[in-house]
């Protein structure tokens, strides 16, 4: 069983429908024993940095999540659950959970493009990735020209430049896949990014980390 | 760097797909659980629906429509039309929307702007906006006013003033439609979506006259859109979404290009 982390971060349907189109049976759950005792995890969400790291801390789901990454069952972040695995988000100032050393940093409010127009931020819409390094498993299967659905202001800066799977551009390049051990995280929305993002989703539910 | 968004657009009425011309005349063109999976599977980035069902008595038909397009596509779409209150913008997205957009309820009740955007997040509220060309006056400077009921009530809002005002409000981007070029396939209005996207830092959807591939690069660059919706070029057959893409891949715009 897939558990997917419920801290009033959004909705969690689309994540869950996703998982089960591909084919694997999942619970939105806030129970730590469940999350504890899952086969491996997906912690998604949308939304701000502090009021997310209020929710998991009042829930008990921090010390879970270090439970199964100490355990070594595979853990997927997504979006905002990406970003509170970090160690402090520029978001409302937050210490986070700290399983991947760094920070969340904002984007550069004045950011131009080739042409001189000004970004837009939040970096919403379809974007490419770069992949670093050699292919993770669970990202085995993308083509080169692949793209995801990303909405978000701010992005995951680990200290560790071995933690960067993929990066992306939006006026500076930034990590948009991260990895450590049995965890791996994306800025993007896999479960919104069409035939990649099932993709890499099943891959995910079928990974085994070492 | 951002891929410009190509996003077909599906009135739904009870149910059905249909597409007006000026917002007259509908006719029923299929059942929009199986265009949205067309859609989808031919390269859409997005799609838009708009609820015009007539009577908010029989609204729950398209929360029934956006649970089953949920569960058969995995790219983001937004619900549109009948939404008037925080309680109709939730019953959709618990049925799996991405975003849901108002347009003559945010006219009558700007409110619902910053209610839905603290409710849900920025990210999730479309302002829908229906344009037409006046002519610059006192209180229109832009010579662009705000009308609804489909282009028959007149509201006395500038929409460049309207536009960035719903931006402060919180709305997260705004899908604008000009109701003077809308279902003429002559092209997008170009001036209005420049005006608009120029002056406001969310993105812009251009909507409204698209026949022809051109007329999406045309508006995706003069016209500085971020994206263009496509209706009936693509409903009938005469372009696949697929050939536009290439079109714009060959002359330089980015483009989702495999899917």
């Amino acid at each position: 069983m897939i558990a997917i982390i419920n801290y009033d971060a959004g909705n969690l349907t689309s994540v869950a429908r996703a998982v089960s189109h591909i084919g694997f049976q999942c619970i939105i759950t806030n129970k730590t024993k469940e999350i504890k005792t899952a086969e491996r995890v997906i912690f998604p969400g949308v939304g701000a940095a502090g009021s997310a790291m209020e929710s998991i801390k009042r829930l008990g789901l921090d010390e879970a999540i270090r439970d199964v990454f100490i355990k070594g069952n595979p853990i997927l972040g997504i979006c905002l659950g990406t970003q509170v695995i970090m160690g402090h988000s520029e978001e409302n100032d937050t210490p986070c959970l700290g399983l991947i050393d760094g920070w969340v940093r904002a984007f550069p409010t004045d950011m131009k493009s080739e042409q001189g127009t000004s970004l837009k931020i939040p970096h919403m819409g379809w974007n490419s990735i770069n992949t670093v390094g050699n292919n993770h498993p669970v990202l085995s299967g993308l083509r080169k020209d692949d793209e995801f659905y990303f909405v978000h202001g701010f992005y995951p800066e680990p200290n560790n430049k071995a933690h960067v799977l993929a990066t992306t551009e939006h006026g500076i390049s930034f990590a948009s896949i991260i990895g450590h051990k049995n965890l791996i995280a994306t800025q993007f929305h896999p479960e919104k990014s069409g035939r990649p993002g099932l993709t890499l989703l099943k891959n995910f539910c079928m990974w085994n980390p070492c | 760097m951002l891929s410009k968004r190509i996003i077909p657009c599906l009135d739904v009425r009870e149910g059905k797909t249909t597409k007006g011309v000026k917002f007259k005349n509908n006719v029923d063109i299929g059942d929009p659980v199986e265009m949205a999976r067309f859609y989808y599977e031919g390269g859409a980035d997005e799609i838009v629906f708009y609820d015009i069902t007539a009577s908010y008595e029989k609204r729950n038909i398209m929360i029934d429509v956006v649970r089953r397009v949920a569960e058969t596509i995995f790219i983001p779409f937004s619900v549109g039309g009948g939404i008037r209150t925080v309680d109709d913008m939730r019953s959709v997205l618990l049925a799996g929307a991405e975003k849901v957009s108002v347009n003559s309820a945010a006219v009558k009740n700007p409110e619902i702007i910053s209610k839905g955007a603290a409710a849900f997040g920025k990210q999730c509220i479309v302002l829908g906006m229906d344009v037409k060309y006046v002519g610059i006056k006192e209180k229109i400077p832009s010579g662009y006013e705000i009308v609804i009921n489909g282009g028959r009530t007149h509201t006395g809002l500038d929409a460049l003033e309207w536009a960035i005002r719903a931006e402060n409000l919180g709305a997260g981007e705004i899908c604008l439609n000009s109701i003077d070029a809308d279902g003429t396939k002559d092209g997008y209005e170009l001036n209005l979506t420049a005006l608009i996207s120029q002056n406001v830092d969310i993105p812009v959807i251009a909507s409204g006259g698209a026949g022809k591939p051109e007329h999406l690069f045309d508006v995706l660059t003069k016209g500085k859109a971020d994206a263009a919706l496509v209706a009936s070029m693509i409903h009938f057959g005469n372009y696949t979404i697929s050939e536009i893409k290439s079109y714009l891949d060959s002359l330089g715009i980015k483009v989702r290009k495999t899917w």
